[in-house]
């Protein structure tokens, strides 16, 4: 095994081209987990630890950009944390202090698990990626990007730069199901976004189908069941349906974590507990 | 960069270079610093970061040291658990340990010891429950946490 150590987004870019069957290794969380066990052996590794430049992030007045290098603890002691409060209550979820601060954004997209933790949120802000490779810079949008399983659509020789999400006003949250509050793997997850100045509700779900899932039908009928001004739910059936829509909208599986209708159940409880936080308040 | 697998290479350990025999690069560094170093303070359990026993700090962040390339660390500074007092010079968190009996067969003590420092350095006067949050990523399974927790809170009252 040869590790490749490239010290700029450039050099990195260059030694994917060179080597384009290197296994990328960023924060390790996963990647390591495979090569520990024994189930990936990669002839070349490049490791972005030294590319310093992958963790650049900003914010201007519409949009959040977050460098695919931030880590997770990075992400959290930022000010764009607030910017972005749904990706913040995703990120703090995610595993354990230790991991926190070795796991990347980036990772989180490269790697597509269904449990991702930050992608429902990523899904329903309507992020977009910024890839690299030798053809320069693309911009590829997140319900293009994830397309399977641990799958994305990343073309040889590329990396993943930086994800872009806007700001909007509104109430944001993650909610998420497992064993324990820390270091778990989502059984399921739901991130809802409310844009109060476009009055919008999107939610989309984790480890609920073979992608993060939006539910549109869910998305548009809600909006005309809610006071955004008061944040509240005038009619509290409202909550009772909206749960319903987005659980039949799910496509879980069965597997060693839980049940496809313990987390078609768990959907529901999650979508309705979260418009239920998101609008609190008490109609006149 | 390129390590070569057939020269080795060489780390920064508790500020002293290292060199490490050519080997296979897939090493974490957690078997590096144990099999090749000999630095057994880091211990070996899951070697999949749910379990906090082979913590340590790379450039100043608590990380296990299973999810890091021992390869990929070269050029970074890496703290381990001899790095935070010995046996002739305990630190306040090690006698803070030991008095109040936080450590039964003590696997997962040098991966607290290290998580603790790092805790009572960012955060010197914690609640318990920021106690218990930020140490979510270590696993007892003897002591429940409660004289775990006390300890930190004694080292948190001696170190301010």
């Amino acid at each position: 095994m040869t590790v490749l150590l490239p010290r700029t987004l450039t050099e990195a870019s260059a030694a994917l081209v060179e080597h384009p069957d290197a296994l990328v290794l960023a924060g390790g969380t996963d990647l390591m987990v495979g090569i520990n066990a024994g189930r990936t052996r990669p002839e070349t590794v490049l490791s972005l630890s030294a590319v310093t430049e992958l963790a650049d992030s900003w914010a201007d007045d519409t949009t959040v950009t977050i460098g695919a290098g931030l880590t997770y603890s990075a992400f959290l002691a930022s000010e764009l944390a607030q910017l972005v409060p749904g990706l913040a209550h995703a990120a703090r979820t995610v595993g354990s202090p230790q991991i926190r601060n070795a796991g990347t954004i980036g990772g989180n997209l490269a790697t597509a698990s269904p449990a991702g933790d930050t992608l429902p949120v990523l899904a329903a802000l309507d992020a977009v990626v910024i890839v690299t490779g030798p053809a320069g810079d693309r911009e590829v949008r997140f319900d293009e990007f994830i397309v399977g399983p641990k799958r994305n659509s990343l073309e040889a020789g590329e990396l993943i730069r930086a994800v872009r999400v806007p700001v909007a006003a509104g109430p944001q949250d993650y909610l998420k199901v497992g064993v324990r509050n820390a270091m778990v793997i989502a059984m399921v997850s739901v991130a809802l976004v409310v844009d109060t100045t476009a009055r919008t509700v999107a939610i989309a779900l984790g480890a609920a189908g073979p992608t993060p899932l939006r539910v549109p039908d869910a998305e548009t009928w809600v909006v005309d069941h809610l006071d955004f001004d008061g944040l509240a739910v005038p009619d509290p059936r409202t909550l009772e349906t909206f749960g319903s829509m987005v659980a039949a909208a799910a496509r879980p599986i069965d597997d060693h974590r839980g049940t496809a209708d313990y987390r078609r159940h768990a959907i529901g409880v999650l979508a309705r507990r979260a418009l239920d936080r998101a609008f609190p308040g008490v109609s006149s | 960069m390129i390590v070569d697998p057939s020269v080795g290479y060489r780390l920064t350990v508790n500020g002293a270079p290292r060199d490490v025999e050519p080997t296979w690069l897939g090493e974490s560094l957690l078997d590096v610093l144990r099999d090749r170093l000999g630095l057994t303070g880091a211990k070996g359990a899951c070697e999949q970061g749910e379990c906090g026993s082979c913590s340590i700090r790379l450039d100043g962040v608590l990380v296990c040291s299973c999810l890091v390339l021992g390869a990929a660390a070269v050029g970074r500074d890496i703290e381990t658990v001899e790095g935070f007092g010995g046996a002739d010079e305990l630190t306040v968190v090690q006698e803070a340990f030991v008095e109040c009996g936080a450590v039964q067969c003590g696997f997962c003590t040098p991966g607290f010891i290290v998580a603790v420092n790092d805790l009572l350095d960012r955060i010197p006067e914690p609640s318990d429950s920021t106690i218990r949050e930020e140490l979510a990523g270590n696993l007892c399974r003897c002591t429940g946490y409660g004289r775990i927790v006390e300890a930190v809170r004694l080292a948190a009252e001696r170190r301010s």
